[in-house]
């Protein structure tokens, strides 16, 4: 899957991935395709959160070697 | 229109400003306009780390000077161990890139969380403007309670 940013959230503990993930979205358009990387396993359940409350879309979740991705369209 | 989530925050206790901040910028990065409202022992996070000259009377001098000034002299609200519980708690939160209170705190203005020092408590406690980190507002009850009306989320810390 392509994204239009990738947005390295690897080592960073809440709440610092949804705070680079909504600093991330802020740069895209309507559409684009934001792919970011996360170590802290709470993310997984933040992230459900995270799209249900800023009404993003999550394509994809995929975790490899203990680092999450997350492919979210943004709204 | 965006949620809003309103805090007070009356502890200057270091575990429960992290705590609080990491609600706010957390809040914040829902998408939420996010107004923390600092009063009483709240005020000391606020502070600058500096020592900054101010005409005071004896006893808000003695106030300003057993109050701890901002962040990195903040104690747990418990097993504080004289300063010792602190110091421990931040190193461990180091060796865990856990952000630390002052890059939360610069996290939240730079997410335009709106930080309100309650005008009265300053008063009471002797602490002036200029003791104060910059980027923040002034108010009184009134300020805070016309916000927590409309807002969704309201804690007290």
């Amino acid at each position: 899957m392509n994204a239009n940013l990738v947005v390295d959230a690897k080592g960073l503990s809440c709440p610092m991935p949804i705070v680079k993930a909504k600093k991330g979205m802020d740069t895209l358009e309507s559409g684009q395709i934001m792919m970011l990387e996360t170590t802290d396993k709470g993310s997984v359940n933040d992230f459900q959160g995270w799209v249900k409350q800023t009404g993003h879309e999550l394509l994809n979740v995929q975790e490899d070697n203990g680092v999450f991705r997350f492919f979210v369209k943004k709204s | 229109m965006a949620d809003k989530s309103t805090m007070v925050i009356f502890s200057g206790d270091l575990d429960k400003a992290i705590a609080s901040f990491i609600i706010a910028t957390g809040s914040a990065a829902m998408g939420s306009d996010v107004t923390m409202f600092f009063t009483f022992w709240g005020l000391n996070i606020l502070r600058k780390s500096e020592k900054v000259p101010a005409k005071k009377t004896f006893l808000e001098n003695m106030f300003g000077r057993m109050m701890p000034r901002g962040p990195e002299q903040l104690g747990l609200s418990k097993m504080n161990m004289g300063g010792l519980g602190s110091k421990l708690m931040k190193r461990i939160m180091r060796k865990k890139n856990i952000a630390t209170l002052q890059e939360l705190m610069e996290t939240a203005q730079d997410l335009g969380v709106k930080i309100i020092a309650c005008s009265m408590s300053m008063d009471v406690l002797g602490i002036t403007e200029a003791e104060l980190i910059d980027g923040i507002e002034y108010a009184g009850v009134a300020t805070y309670l016309a916000e927590a009306d409309q807002a969704k989320l309201n804690l007290f810390i």
